[in-house]
C-alpha cells in the first residue's frame, strides 16, 4: 500500500512537470500570442512580485474576507431557518415546495435585483454571496432533519425533550454528513459570486484585478490571479474536508 | 400520485407562495407603489406580457439556451471522454490525477477574463466557458461510473482482444450510459447558471444580459419578468431531464433512492 502511494505520487508529479512542459512549449511556440496566454515562467514572475509588495496580497485578503463572510452568514441563516423548517412536519409542507421551486434559479440571476436595491456596494455583493451560498445549507438541513429516523422521534416524546432539546441532540448531530457536504459546496459557491460580485461592482479583489489585467491586456497579472483563485478553492475545500472527516468519526465507528 | 391527493397535499404548497403575490399586490396597490427597484405582481405580468410580443425575451431565451446546450454537449462530452480514459488506464490516471485537483477549483468565472481576451464578446465565448466549467464534473462522474463496471466484463474484454474502440462500445459505453446521463442531467442545470452568470458579468447576449439592462434602464417591473422567466426554465429544463431519466433509466432512478 505504501509503496503503491509513492508510486501515485510520483506519477502525479510526473504529470504535473509535463503539463507545465507542455504549457511553456505551447507558449515558446507562439502557438497563442503571448500578449493573451503568457508562459509558466512569466505567471510564476507575476505572482511572486504581486505577492510579495504588490497589490495581490491586499486583493487576495479582500476577495477571502469577502467570500467568508458571506459563507458564515449564509451558513448561519442557512441552518437556523432550515432547522426551524424542517422540525416541525407541517412547516416542510407548506414551505418546502416553495423552496424547491426557487432553488434552480441561478444565483447570479439575483444580482441586477441586489443592485437595485443596494447599489454598487460592498453590502450588495455580500448580500449576494449570501443569498446563493444559503440554498444548499437551508435544503440540506431542511432534508437531512426530514429523513431522521421516526423512532428518534419516538424517543424524544417519550424522554420529554423540549423542541430545542430535540434540534440540538438529536436532528442537528442526524443531518450532520448533509450539512457538512452543504457547507463545501456553499464555500464553492461563495467563492465564484464573490469574483462575479467584484467584476460587476468593482469593489477591490480578485474579481476586480483579473478584469482590469485583462482590459489591459496585462496577461501575466491575469493568470496570477487565477492561480490565487484556485489555490483559494483548493485549501478551502481541503480545509472542510478534514473538518467534515474529524465530525464525523463518532459515525464511522458507530457502524 | 393520483389527482385528488395531489390537490390535498398541493393546496398547502401553493399557500405560501399566492398569499406572497397576494400580499404584493395589496401592499403595491394601498401604498400607491413607484420605485425604480419594486414592481407590483400585477405591473411584472403585464410588463412580462409586453417582452414576450415583442419578442425581445424570446430571442433572449433561444440564444441563452443554445449556449447552454452547445456548452453542455461540449463540456460532458469531452469530460465523460477524459474520464473514460483515465477510468480505464490506471497510469494515465496516476498521471494525470494530482493536475486535474489542482485545475479543478479554479472557479470558472476566473477564466471569463480570459476567453473574452482570446474571443471578445459573443456566443463562441460563452459557450467556451460554458464547456470548461462542466469539463471536471464530468471527469469526475465518468471516471467513477468506469471504475464501477463489473470486473468481468473487462476480464471479457480482454479475453476477446478487443481493440479500445470496441471495448469502449461494446463494454464501457453501455454499462455507464445511465450514470453519463446523470452526468448530463446534472451538467445541464449548472451549465444553465453559468451562461446567465457570463451574460450578466461580461457577454451582451441572452437572458442575463436582458435583466441586466432592464435593472440598469430602471424598469423593475421588467427586471423582475425576467427573473421569474429564468427561474422558470431552469425549473422546466430540470423537470423535463429529471422526466426522461425515468423513462429511459427506471432502475436507476430507483437506485437513486428517492
Amino acid at each position: 500500500m505504501r509503496h503503491l502511494s509513492l508510486r501515485k505520487l510520483l506519477l502525479g508529479i510526473g504529470g504535473l512537470v509535463l503539463f507545465i512542459l507542455v504549457w511553456k512549449l505551447v507558449t515558446d511556440a507562439k502557438l497563442v500570442s503571448p500578449i493573451f496566454f503568457p508562459g509558466p515562467e512569466r505567471t510564476y514572475a507575476a505572482l511572486v512580485k504581486g505577492l510579495s509588495g504588490g497589490a495581490l496580497l491586499q486583493q487576495t485578503l479582500q476577495t477571502i474576507q469577502r467570500m467568508l463572510l458571506g459563507w458564515l452568514l449564509a451558513s448561519f441563516v442557512g441552518i437556523l431557518l432550515g432547522a426551524l423548517v424542517g422540525i416541525s412536519k407541517r412547516a416542510r409542507a407548506f414551505i418546502a415546495p416553495m423552496l424547491e421551486l426557487l432553488r434552480p434559479l441561478p444565483a447570479s440571476a439575483m444580482i441586477p435585483v441586489a443592485i437595485a436595491f443596494l447599489g454598487f456596494s460592498d453590502h450588495m455583493v455580500l448580500v449576494v454571496i449570501a443569498f446563493g451560498a444559503l440554498w444548499p445549507m437551508l435544503l440540506a438541513t431542511i432534508h437531512g432533519f426530514a429523513a431522521m429516523e421516526p423512532r428518534l422521534y419516538e424517543v424524544s416524546q417519550v424522554l420529554g425533550l423540549s423542541r430545542l432539546e430535540v434540534i440540538w441532540k438529536l436532528a442537528l448531530p442526524s443531518a450532520m454528513p448533509m450539512i457538512l457536504a452543504s457547507l463545501r459546496l456553499g464555500l464553492t459557491i461563495s467563492l465564484i459570486l464573490a469574483v462575479v460580485g467584484e467584476m460587476l461592482a468593482s469593489r477591490e479583489g480578485l474579481g476586480q484585478s483579473i478584469l482590469a489585467a485583462s482590459r489591459s491586456f496585462r496577461s501575466p497579472d491575469l493568470f496570477a490571479g487565477i492561480v490565487i483563485l484556485g489555490a483559494i478553492g483548493l485549501v478551502g475545500s481541503r480545509l472542510l474536508s478534514i473538518a467534515e472527516r474529524r465530525l464525523l468519526r463518532w459515525q464511522a465507528t458507530s457502524r | 400520485m393520483s389527482a385528488a391527493a395531489l390537490l390535498k397535499s398541493g393546496w398547502r404548497a401553493a399557500l405560501l407562495p399566492v398569499a406572497l403575490v397576494v400580499v404584493a399586490q395589496v401592499a403595491a396597490t394601498v401604498s400607491h407603489l413607484e420605485s425604480d427597484s419594486l414592481a407590483s405582481p400585477f405591473d411584472i405580468a403585464r410588463a412580462f406580457v409586453s417582452v414576450i410580443a415583442d419578442g425581445s425575451l424570446l430571442r433572449a431565451t433561444a440564444d441563452t439556451l443554445k449556449a447552454a446546450a452547445v456548452g453542455c454537449v461540449l463540456g460532458v462530452g469531452g469530460g465523460s471522454f477524459l474520464g473514460i480514459v483515465l477510468g480505464l488506464s490506471r497510469i494515465a490516471d496516476d498521471a494525470l490525477d494530482l493536475t486535474i485537483e489542482l485545475l479543478r477549483p479554479i472557479p470558472v468565472v476566473a477564466l471569463i477574463p480570459v476567453v473574452m481576451m482570446l474571443l471578445g464578446f459573443g456566443v463562441e465565448m460563452e459557450i467556451v466557458i460554458i464547456a470548461l466549467g462542466l469539463l471536471w464534473p464530468a471527469v469526475v462522474l465518468a471516471r467513477a461510473a468506469v471504475k464501477e463496471v463489473e470486473p468481468r466484463l473487462m476480464e471479457v474484454s480482454n479475453m476477446l482482444q478487443l481493440s479500445f474502440i470496441a471495448r469502449l462500445t461494446k463494454i464501457v459505453l453501455p454499462a455507464i450510459l445511465p450514470q453519463l446521463f446523470m452526468s448530463l442531467k446534472l451538467a445541464a442545470g449548472y451549465g444553465l447558471v453559468v451562461a446567465v452568470t457570463v451574460e450578466i458579468t461580461a457577454n451582451p447576449l441572452g437572458l442575463g444580459y436582458g435583466i441586466m439592462m432592464a435593472q440598469q434602464a430602471l424598469r423593475p417591473a421588467e427586471m423582475f419578468a425576467y427573473l421569474i422567466w429564468i427561474g422558470a426554465i431552469g425549473w422546466l429544463v430540470s423537470a423535463a431531464l429529471n422526466a426522461a431519466q425515468r423513462n429511459f433509466f427506471p432502475a436507476f432512478v430507483k437506485g437513486e433512492g428517492r
